[in-house]
């Protein structure tokens, strides 16, 4: 019996012990926000794109991903403190603004409780206006574009493709498309095309949206995710 | 009983007592001091075999898998599906940073150099291989890595608290490969000429390092201009365009060399009649083998034996329970020229869609490049004596299909009494692991010896890195890419006729895709596929994630270009209708095996590996490679 005791009494004391300096608090603080160009979120592919942040002066550097969402945000929990945002180069249907001299495009934030921030950025193209239509098996898109970057950084555009899907994650990868169809570029002010359902396709309503691709871009620029009713 | 061990403790006492120091002081039994170790031929050869032994290969025997990537075949084994179901791979595969590697390279070198009791001719020799051995390995990094430090002497930590003096920078992907040439250069006089010394260095393997080197760099520098993105600004990865023709003269030298003799008569090898008996051989006939240059050798009853057999025997009367992994895929089968030389799709349908019907399913394959049965085990073709039995099923005169879902499963078909065989006993049944889903085996590198797919006896087939066919085809490209068709026309025709192809090429045909394509076919299934695709910047385009479907299959074969996202398949069938001229007569469909869902997209960010995030945090001075 007194056996017991000592061993309940040992363990109460090292719970009390342990408790206090082994573990950290989880990380309560959000970290959300949009990547924006002119205050306009840029729309890119489902896990496609990241930013990376760096927290010097805790041992080893390590990136911290931070996965853009189709429209454009992100959002991800990590403790207070002072970071180093830096986008992946040759990520993403845009570039990375420069900041300074100094810190080249590295942008410093301070993650302080919730945090709310909006990243600037300058893309390839911008996609001014979308528009899309279900007419019986028929899924039809229009877009127009806008050149941002011009003159020799500039860049054309490879070819645009109409995706579509029957979640709202809607982009060239395989997982998230159930059917993509050329489109025609005319003009930035008209790139239409249209593709038809899959045979058996029972649901009714549809996703789709418009990936661009940029020469020598790998991530594609989307337009809108927009939801059809069949 | 006590008095005893008292009378037996007084002289070991005794004994013991007065020479306790010399009691401690032993030469340990199983360590071996740097004296002993370098002052023997034997010891240091040993030593040299363990560098050997630790060669990095990235397609190898050993590893089924590494062979048979980028959807040159579906893999029939259920615990790989899931390659076949994702969109690409991660950044950090394919990686490599073995130091500790070249630091026992580097000490070897250093010891061996300082030893004074192994005479100089063996010296001399050690040392080449040595070097040989180092070489390739940097060859290995850059290939995979791009440019990274060169460290070509051991360095040891002083404990002083700063180790940044033991911190280098990445060199130039040009200066690796430029140290790779030097070394080849460097070691080729101190190396025998021998065509019998397959797995040790020799002129030959040092040439065909050279020649394949050289050939890398030079495509790097020409076609790496079509992806500036895929370049980092200190030259870590990417080599100046105008380096190019430079490199493309040094390969078609050092190819050059091997060809005229200067290392040997290496030639092709062509001892059968039956020029697929012939192309199979190449791997597996281990005695006078004239094209094997450098390989990987096994034994049997050495512990030094791989299960290549065991994994990818096909399945029907195999010698253990699997086999059948790798099923080479429509999209490499399709791939072999006619005879004539002409790229055709498989004839499964005539011009008006209707199936063709052959009497023996051998039939579909008829008057094709020879390597095609060489490389690959056909619905009707032999292995080890046993007829392969690959068909899905059997089709009724109303179009329904009777398969089953066992191997050889029987059923009772319509109209008929009794229960026959409605599926074959190597299927291709869907999911079902070691049938040939593709409706394909692989036949090169297995090994034809009873007992090779036995797990107690294993196979002693050797692996082979450089041959000469490789040689042929790195000299026609070099050839080609300086502006001489004609001398590329003839290495190719050379490689091409030993395959039966009976049209020679002329100048006229010699094109980049003619070259991708030979290439493609000669060396599938070797492990050089994947840095062909790197090297000429191809590997985005044709995997860029768009999935293939069955109809856009058979179109632009031979293409440089063409997607192969995915692999697929081409089902043999029965026909059943009693009466009808076709009853029993064998037709193909084109099919994707329903396990293969995603598509397969290589990311700007693939073409060079990850450097780990463990090494950027030791040494600040590496750069990370680029699109990661």
């Amino acid at each position: 019996m007194k056996i017991k005791h000592f061993i309940l009494f040992v363990g109460f004391a090292l719970a009390l012990v342990s408790c206090e300096i082994d573990n950290y608090d989880e990380p309560e603080s959000f970290f959300t926000g949009r990547v924006v160009y002119n205050g306009t979120p840029i729309e890119v592919g489902a896990r496609e794109v990241r930013f990376q942040l760096f927290q010097p002066g805790f041992g080893n550097l390590a990136p911290l991903d931070v996965h853009l969402d189709t429209d454009g945000s992100f959002s991800g929990r990590f403790f207070d403190g002072d970071y180093k945002l830096k986008f992946v180069d040759g990520q993403g249907p845009f570039k990375a603004n420069y900041v300074n001299e100094q810190a080249g495009d590295t942008i410093f934030i301070q993650i302080k409780g919730n945090t709310e921030m909006d990243l600037e950025v300058t893309p390839y193209y911008m996609v001014k206006s979308s528009q899309f239509s279900a007419t019986g098996n028929t899924i039809s898109g229009s877009i127009s574009l806008d050149k941002i970057i011009t003159g020799d950084e500039g860049r054309e555009i490879e070819y645009v493709n109409l995706y579509i899907n029957e979640s709202q994650f809607v982009s060239n990868n395989d997982d998230y498309n159930i059917g993509r169809a050329d489109v025609e570029v005319s003009s930035l002010d008209n790139i239409a095309g249209s593709i038809n359902l899959p045979d058996d396709y029972s649901k009714n309503y549809i996703y789709a949206r418009m990936g661009i691709k940029i020469d020598g871009v790998e991530d594609l620029l989307f337009s809108e995710v927009t939801k059809l009713d069949l | 009983m006590k008095k005893y061990i008292y009378f037996l403790l007084i002289p070991m006492l005794i004994g013991s007592c007065t020479s306790d120091s010399e009691f401690l002081d032993r030469e340990p039994t199983n360590i071996l001091t740097q004296e002993q170790a370098f002052g023997s031929p034997d010891i240091v050869l040993s030593i040299l075999a363990d560098l050997y032994n630790r060669y990095y290969d990235f397609g190898t025997v050993e590893s089924w898998p590494s062979l048979a990537d980028f959807n040159v075949s579906f893999w029939s084994e259920a615990g790989q599906y899931g390659h076949f179901q994702d969109g690409g791979w991660g950044y950090g595969a394919w990686g490599t940073w073995d130091y500790g590697y070249i630091r026992e390279m580097n000490l070897f070198l250093e010891r061996l150099e300082a030893s004074t009791s192994i005479d100089e001719v063996d010296k001399t020799r050690f040392l080449a291989e040595g070097r040989f051995l180092r070489a390739s390995y940097y060859f290995t990094l850059v290939k995979r890595m791009g440019g990274v430090p060169l460290i070509l002497e051991s360095e040891t930590y002083d404990f002083s608290g700063d180790a940044t003096y033991l911190q280098h920078p990445r060199e130039t992907e040009a200066a690796i490969y430029d140290f790779v040439i030097s070394e080849a250069d460097a070691i080729i006089a101190d190396l025998p000429a021998d065509t019998n010394i397959k797995s040790r260095a020799t002129k030959g393997a040092v040439l065909a390092m050279k020649a394949r080197a050289a050939l890398y760099a030079g495509s790097i520098a020409k076609y790496g201009a079509t992806t500036p993105q895929v370049s980092l600004s200190g030259g870590e990865i990417g080599i100046p365009a105008g380096r190019a023709n430079e490199y493309y003269t040094t390969a078609l030298n050092a190819a050059q060399a091997i060809i005229n003799g200067d290392a040997g008569s290496y030639s092709l090898y062509n001892k059968k009649p039956d020029l697929s008996d012939n192309f199979a051989s190449v791997f597996y006939d281990k005695s006078n083998n004239p094209e094997a240059i450098f390989v990987e050798d096994y034994k049997l009853q050495s512990g030094k034996v791989h299960g290549f057999t065991i994994s990818n025997q096909p399945r029907y009367g195999a010698e253990e329970e699997e086999g059948g992994r790798i099923n080479p895929s429509l999209n490499l089968v399709q791939s072999f020229e006619t005879l004539e030389g002409e790229y055709k799709p498989l004839p499964v349908e005539d011009n008006a869609g209707n199936p063709i019907y052959y009497n023996d399913p051998k039939e579909l394959f008829a008057g094709r490049d020879a390597r095609l049965e060489g490389t690959v085990i056909v619905p009707g073709s032999n292995f080890k004596g046993r007829e392969v039995d690959i068909w899905a099923g059997v089709q009724l005169a109303d179009g329904t299909v009777v398969s089953g879902d066992a191997r050889g499963q029987q059923k009772e078909l319509p109209g008929a009494t009794g229960q026959v065989q409605v599926v074959g006993f190597d299927g291709p049944i869907d999911g079902l692991e070691f049938t040939a889903q593709t409706g394909f085996y692989i036949r090169k590198y297995q090994d034809p010896k009873a007992g090779s797919g036995q797990r107690g006896t294993q196979s002693d087939v050797w692996f082979i890195r450089y041959r000469y066919a490789e040689v042929l085809l790195n000299a026609a490209e070099a050839a080609f890419e300086l502006g001489q068709p004609e001398m590329a026309a003839g290495y190719l025709n050379e490689v091409r006729s030993r395959a039966g192809i009976t049209t020679t090429l002329t100048a006229a045909d010699v094109t980049f895709d003619k070259i991708v394509h030979e290439r493609f076919v000669e060396l599938a299934f070797e492990g050089l596929h994947f840095f062909d695709l790197k090297r000429w910047r191809l590997a985005h385009v044709v995997l860029d994630g768009t999935p293939i479907d069955e109809q856009n299959i058979t179109t632009n074969i031979g293409s440089a270009t063409k997607r192969i996202t995915q692999p697929l398949g081409v089902w043999p069938y029965k026909y059943y209708n009693p009466g009808d001229a076709n009853d029993g007569s064998y037709f193909y469909k084109i099919v994707k095996p329903n396990r293969v869902t995603g598509s397969d997209r290589f990311q700007l960010g693939n073409y060079y590996s990850e450097i780990g995030q463990d090494i950027l945090n030791n040494n600040p001075l590496i750069v990370k490679n680029p699109n990661q």
